[in-house]
């Protein structure tokens, strides 16, 4: 098989971007996508130009490295996967394909097909954790925790932090990833002491950050890799406004962690 | 000259780990805030090290090479991590989890830290719920286990083949509010390219920072690393691509002993090689041979489609050959009876490299609905990635380097031979032996980084003496030298020839020489022709760019010049060790039916290899004495 590639070329943070176009020859259908970009570097090595700058890791979905958007879609044309684990067979022959990066205010490009990130681990670092020392926890088995309700937390835990969600939101949201950690937390008997400052602080990082509010279209679910349900930001909003009744003063549900809450 | 001291407790097993805590000194909580530590990587050991770290009062300055600590490779373990909790009250304990671990590692690592890892195993599951990690959970609320390879009890927590997700998004969490705290100051995109070490101590490291090529010094009382594995040195394996060895190699040329590089642990279950450009092997979780069956077709090169092979032409090798424990055989065993039946030409699919994993029987059993509850999520990664519906038809799989053992030399205390030099995790040699069984990886990981690093490395500040040294101290200048200059050496090669060619070219004689079996001669080829592959690299290698900015290919060029200095040590190692055991099958030595034989007169020992300029390195030995288990055959059968 073989395609024509605009890929986005872009030296530094305050350089000038534009479209490049190479050829990828020979490539063949079982070559996942990364693969063939590493095929075009190769090519480009060897004639001792720069090769593209993007980001990949453990090419198996998990690491939240990969952060391609491809024919303008965010992991490219299938669902529930990410870049490194879309293969070339997805792709007609001698198709033109378009790459570019994650495009967000919030996730500034470093070089050609590579965005920072790292506003995602500030608003983690604002509040999207657990307080607890090591050492003298209790038995595991101490506070009982439902099969549904583990399975639904373990659903919102699956984020991978790509920012995928970011660059399909028209307003750059990162409602989705706020929400899959918020509710992920809150699900748990262990998360919820802390809850009512949890989501206040991340969704103010959130907004410090540069990243838009929640345009509720369902971009960011249709192309989350790990298939993050939007019920998530519904649950996002709805701890959002419990703990504006917690702040306010009102008399608030008990904060015990056995306390039920759906 | 090397001390190899391991600085083991005396006195009954089970009280070694208490009374060794309780012997330590300790840093006054005055004193922690004026010593500052640097933690470098943030994986499963380094985030859980760091966040600890952090969390006792000390400034830690923790460096990793990804975007953020979250992406470190302990994120893709799938399978779980094991606890001796016994809560399936299936006959499970400390001291079966410790002679399991033992056994599997075939009598090679030391009594002492294994069972010291035993026993902090259950604190660990307790540590991770208490972060908030989603584990798997019955119906009545409890924690839930699955069994895996080499073990007859079922202790294996998990969140479903996510695991190492979950357990290192828990230490990231932790290592979050550390940062919040400004207890840990994080260095992401930031690259170890030597360590700075004064008057014999470990003082510091040199670093990169990858996004605008700045080297610079940063200086601490102590290093820990806690940087990985080095199966990335075969080119293609199931580590994801940045892994690499650079760190600990680096050390080694510094002065850290590396113990045991031969111990390389050679996944059974990976989906087979296939196109030439491909550029990694993806592992298929352990769990899947839970009921998944391994067979092949009994005659040789039998083309036929395998739902064409009659039951009475199937070669269920496994079950065949270890009725005991039969598909669920520990890793190293399972890959070696993979091989053979592939080399008798009985191997399917392209190449004959491949065998297949049949779940026909379980579907039979127990119905689609509940395989796919149990594996769905494996069965659709191997559809994506061959095209092949696993369902109908079974999956194809072949051996994968995945896992190192082997590592920088440490003592009980976890410190290598360059005082104030600390390795946890997959990095240090300590905790396997010579083959890790499943689920300890994660284990081992978070054992050394919640809860024994943090003690350990107390003593140490204690009682070392530790001058200021700063960025300007002659050392400092001189470690800051030697990268500038090795990072300009590459650049200025300008050759024709990719860095990612030569990887390939020594990943495929390692695999050929030093992969799932060995012999003397061809470790002795691929030591004549390493070099040579090496000189070639810096004569020919391309790497475009400057050093100044953003440069993948350099971060990359520079993991390869160590891939081809490290290779020889690898070699040197499993020539040395004229013995088979565990991962490290050497073909001379085997019983008539193929298994492997070990001598523990002669090489009872670790092997611990000193660096030498111009002089092939040095072996040393730390004899391995077993007070309280006796070595015996390792036996599945």
């Amino acid at each position: 098989m073989r395609f024509t590639l605009n890929i986005w070329r872009q030296q530094g943070p305050n350089e000038q971007g534009r479209f490049v176009t190479y050829e990828a020859r020979d490539v063949s259908p079982g070559m996942s996508f990364l693969e063939m970009l590493d095929s075009v570097n190769q090519g480009l090595i060897a004639s001792g130009e720069e090769p593209v700058a993007f980001e990949q890791d453990c090419r198996e979905g998990i690491c939240g490295s990969c952060s391609l958007v491809i024919n303008g879609i965010p992991h490219g044309p299938d669902r529930g996967i990410t870049t490194c684990q879309l293969y070339m067979r997805r792709f007609s022959d001698r198709a033109v394909i378009t790459i570019e990066p994650w495009r967000a205010r919030a996730f500034p490009i470093i070089k050609d097909l590579v965005v920072d990130r790292r506003a995602l681990d500030r608003i983690m670092q604002a509040g999207g954790y657990v307080s607890v020392n090591t050492g003298g926890a209790v038995d595991g088995n101490v506070l009982l925790i439902g099969k549904d309700r583990a399975e639904t937390a373990m659903d919102a835990a699956s984020c991978i932090g790509c920012g995928a969600c970011v660059a399909a939101c028209k307003n750059a949201s990162a409602m989705l990833f706020v929400a899959a950690k918020v509710s992920h937390l809150a699900l748990l008997p262990q998360g919820k002491p802390e809850r009512t400052r949890r989501v206040s602080v991340m969704l103010e990082a959130m907004d410090q950050e540069g990243f838009g509010s929640c345009g509720n279209q369902s971009e960011c679910e249709a192309v989350c890799p790990k298939n993050i349900s939007v019920r998530f930001i519904a649950m996002l909003n709805r701890e959002y406004l419990r703990a504006g009744v917690v702040e306010s003063g009102l008399p608030a549900e008990p904060e015990s962690p056995h306390a039920e809450s759906t | 000259m090397i001390s190899l001291d391991p600085k083991i407790p005396p006195g009954p097993l089970e009280t070694k780990w208490d009374r060794r805590r309780f012997s330590e000194k300790l840093v006054s909580p005055n004193n922690k805030r004026k010593i500052t530590v640097i933690v470098v990587g943030a994986g499963l050991a380094g985030a859980s090290a760091a966040s600890t770290l952090g969390q006792l009062g000390y400034h830690v300055e923790c460096f990793c090479f990804h975007d953020s600590p979250r992406r470190a490779h302990s994120i893709a373990a799938q399978g779980g991590i094991n606890a001796a909790k016994n809560y399936q009250d299936d006959g499970d304990s400390v001291g079966r989890l410790f002679y399991d671990t033992i056994k599997g590692g075939d009598f090679r690592s030391r009594e002492a830290n294994v069972y010291r890892l035993a026993q902090v195993s259950t604190q660990i599951i307790d540590q991770c719920v208490a972060l908030g990690i989603p584990f798997a959970r019955e119906y009545g609320g409890q924690l839930a286990n699955r069994s895996f390879g080499g073990v007859q009890v079922s202790r294996t927590f998990y969140c479903r083949g996510q695991t190492g997700q979950q357990l290192l998004l828990g230490a990231y969490s932790a290592l979050c509010w550390q940062n919040e705290r400004g207890q840990v100051t994080m260095h992401p995109r930031t690259e170890l390219l030597d360590l700075v070490v004064v008057d014999g101590q470990a003082r510091g490291i040199v670093a990169r920072d990858l996004v605008t090529g700045r080297v610079s010094v940063h200086t601490a009382h102590a290093v820990v690393l806690a940087t990985g594995g080095y199966s990335n040195v075969y080119y293609l394996s199931t580590n994801a691509s940045g892994s690499n060895v650079t760190a600990t190699y680096r050390a080694w040329k510094q002065g850290a002993a590396f113990a045991n590089p031969c111990f390389t642990q050679i996944h059974p279950t990976a989906i087979p090689p296939g196109d030439a450009h491909q550029a990694k092997l993806t592992l298929m979780s352990e769990s899947l041979r839970n009921d998944g069956r391994l067979w092949v077709p009994t005659m040789p090169m039998d083309h036929r489609c395998p739902g064409d092979i009659p039951a009475a032409e199937r070669d269920y090798f496994l079950e065949r050959r270890y009725p005991r424990f039969g598909n669920l055989a520990p890793r190293d065993i399972a890959s070696r009876a993979v091989k053979a039946v592939c080399d008798e030409g009985r191997g399917v699919g392209p190449g004959g490299h491949g065998v297949y994993l049949d779940f026909g029987d379980v579907i039979d059993r127990q119905g689609f609905e509940v395989v796919r509850e149990r594996y769905g999520n494996l069965f659709d990664m191997y559809q994506r990635i061959t095209g092949e519906d696993a369902y109908h038809a079974p999956m194809r799989i072949y051996p994968a380097p995945h896992y190192t053992m082997g590592g920088l030399w440490v003592d009980y205390n976890l410190m290598s031979t360059i005082p104030g030099l600390f390795v946890i995790g997959e990095a240090n040699f300590a905790d396997h032996g010579a083959n890790r069984l499943g689920a300890s990886s994660l284990m081992q990981g978070l054992a050394d980084g919640y809860f024994i690093l943090p003690y350990t490395i107390g003593h140490y500040l204690a009682t070392a003496n530790l001058p200021v040294v700063g960025e300007d101290h002659q050392e400092s200048r001189a470690a800051i030298q030697r990268v500038t200059t090795r990072v300009s050496r590459l650049l200025n090669v300008r050759g024709s020839r990719s860095a990612a060619s030569f990887h390939r070219n020594v990943g495929e004689l390692l695999w050929n020489h030093c992969g799932m079996s060995r012999n003397e001669e061809g470790l002795k080829a691929a030591l004549t022709k390493i070099p040579v592959l090496r000189e070639a690299f810096w004569r020919e290698v391309m790497v475009p760019g400057s050093g100044e900015t953003f440069n993948q290919e350099l971060e990359y060029a520079g993991r390869v010049a160590d891939y081809l200095e490290f290779a020889e040590l690898l070699c040197h190692d499993a020539l040395h060790r004229a013995e088979s055991c565990g991962a490290h099958f050497r073909e001379e030595h085997q019983t008539d039916d193929g298994e492997p034989q070990r001598n523990d007169v002669r090489f009872a020992h670790v092997a611990a290899w000193e660096y030498r300029e111009g002089l092939s390195p040095l072996v040393h030995k730390e004899p391995l004495t077993f007070e309280f288990v006796q070595p015996t055959t390792r036996n599945y059968q």
